[in-house]
């Protein structure tokens, strides 16, 4: 996570035997998969079948009962791993701090490490507000900002970083699904830009198979299927079909009366 | 309870390593520097007034009956600086400050925000915990010199305004002068200093604790403003200990 020098090239991702438990109950039951350079790639499941729980863990923010999570073939675990790849993560909230106006928000990460002057921080923050469209909205407080544009705001603080890798987490939740789409094109288009490996964290089917290269589903704790958005949707496990294909059903209250 | 007071001294001792960062962080020492000093200096001057004042009018009229009357500035004078002006503003600022930083942390741990900061490299013991205890370390003994001469005018007026006091403001100033030295004041400023390290630290400390919602966020609130007001006041009986070998 250390200050970006060069124009960001993705990296490998690989997640073997992870394991995770909260007060005796497991959340993580042995995952493994890999995600490759430049791919994006979507774990898809229901509520609390423990996503967001394998993005803290990629990020370093939990660390694992069993297994473990490389980059590049090195473990995070070890010294000085997660120093010498630039990571980032969009959060659920958008997790901007209020205290600051959106400009020093994503001016953060240069102003504490003190890598650039207060003059060259400005240029970048505009243009990286610029990129998500977000131009000229250096002053305002995070609390006047609409969830779509808190979104945006975050994926702007992580785009400072210049990452390797780039991790969001739910990013169209609580949207509607005009700004959905523009979230889910942002993400496509960071990607082909800068080639960053993106692990997008969604229960968001359109955002799934509308940006990911591949597709894992992952359900209590464990993952039933991992491969391209065709091969995913036509997997037979009733579990995947049952997420994928779940509807109202408008003969309901006809039945009911 | 043992495994919080490891934490206490575990994060104290990380934020003291983290002290030469602080001019790094200046601003947002400022920024506490003004919070600390612009939401509590009217209320601790008018604390102080009314404590130095009951003390006199406690002690006042029972000297009085005696002819001991003139020793009431020696009363109030030593009162206010050795223990009074110390502890009273300690418990003030850990209910002003101590929760709005227990809060403050609190509400930015339970909204994803301290785990930005993780994941951005940014220390949150360097970013939030420094600044707040270096200002409060500095804010605290600056309201106690305020207090404690606040608290003597207090005692003064009352001495020289009640008629079963009935003394002359020189003979106050003079009894407090032959009793109050440096020494005496620097000792409650050394009170306040631990003090304010204990309000830092447990405030802090509620803040990056906090688990759950709202509801959490208050109990870490709750939880700040008891610990550090019990911790004082168990805190004051040793430091009194201690500082009287210096008397």
């Amino acid at each position: 996570m250390n200050a970006a020098t060069s124009t960001p090239q993705g990296v490998r991702v690989t997640v073997r035997g992870l394991r995770r438990s909260f007060d005796g109950q497991p959340v993580l039951k042995g995952l493994n998969f890999e995600v490759a350079r430049g791919e994006v790639f979507v774990v898809m499941g229901p509520s609390g079948s423990g996503k967001s729980v394998l993005l803290k863990h990629i990020i370093g923010l939990e660390t694992p009962d069993d297994g473990e999570i490389l980059i590049e073939g090195e473990s995070i675990q070890s010294p000085g791993v997660m120093d010498k790849y630039r990571m980032a993560m969009v959060f659920q909230s958008g997790a901007l701090f209020n205290s600051l106006t959106v400009g020093e928000n994503v001016g953060l990460y240069l102003s504490e490490h003190q890598l650039k002057s207060s003059g060259e921080i400005a240029r970048i923050v505009k243009e990286k507000l610029e990129i998500v469209g977000l131009k000229g909205q250096e002053d305002r407080n995070p609390s006047d900002l609409s969830g779509g544009m808190k979104k945006r705001v975050a994926i702007a603080r992580a785009l400072v970083i210049e990452p390797q890798l780039i991790l969001y987490d739910e990013p169209t939740s609580e949207l509607d699904p005009v700004i959905a789409v523009t979230i889910g094109e942002e993400i496509l288009k960071l990607n082909r830009r800068i080639r960053v490996t993106s692990i997008v964290v969604s229960h968001d089917r359109d955002l799934a198979f509308g940006i990911a290269d591949r597709i894992a589903l992952l359900n209590d704790g464990q993952i039933l299927a991992v491969g391209a958005p065709d091969e995913v949707k036509h997997h037979p496990h009733p579990r995947i079909q049952e997420f994928l294909t779940a509807a109202f059903n408008h003969n309901l209250e006809r039945t009911s009366t | 309870m043992f495994q919080n007071i490891g934490e206490l001294v575990v994060l104290f001792w990380r934020t003291l390593q983290a002290l030469p960062q602080t001019w790094r962080q200046r601003r947002k020492v400022y920024d506490q520097l003004f919070e600390i000093g612009n939401a509590s200096l009217l209320m601790a001057c008018i604390l102080s007034l009314f404590i130095g004042g009951v003390i006199a009018l406690q002690t006042g009229p029972l000297l009085a009956e005696r002819g001991l009357a003139t020793l009431i500035g020696s009363v109030v004078g030593n009162s206010m600086c050795k223990e009074l002006a110390p502890v009273m503003m300690s418990i003030l600022i850990a209910g002003r400050i101590g929760s709005a930083m227990a809060a403050e942390i609190g509400s930015m741990r339970v909204y994803q925000e301290i785990d930005a900061l993780r994941t951005m490299n940014i220390n949150p013991v360097h970013y939030l915990v420094l600044p707040r205890l270096v200002a409060i370390s500095c804010a605290l003994p600056v309201l106690v010199i305020f207090s404690i001469q606040v608290g003597w005018m207090g005692g003064a007026l009352v001495s020289v305004f009640n008629d079963r006091i009935g003394i002359s403001f020189p003979a106050f100033f003079n009894n407090l002068r032959d009793t109050v030295d440096l020494v005496k004041i620097i000792n409650g400023l050394f009170k306040s200093l631990v003090f304010a390290v204990v309000i830092g630290i447990v405030s802090c400390h509620q803040g990056l604790q906090t688990i759950g919602g709202p509801r959490g966020i208050g109990r870490s609130v709750t939880k700040a403003v008891v610990n550090s007001i019990v911790l004082i006041l168990i805190l004051d009986y040793f430091v009194t200990r201690f500082l009287m070998y210096f008397d």
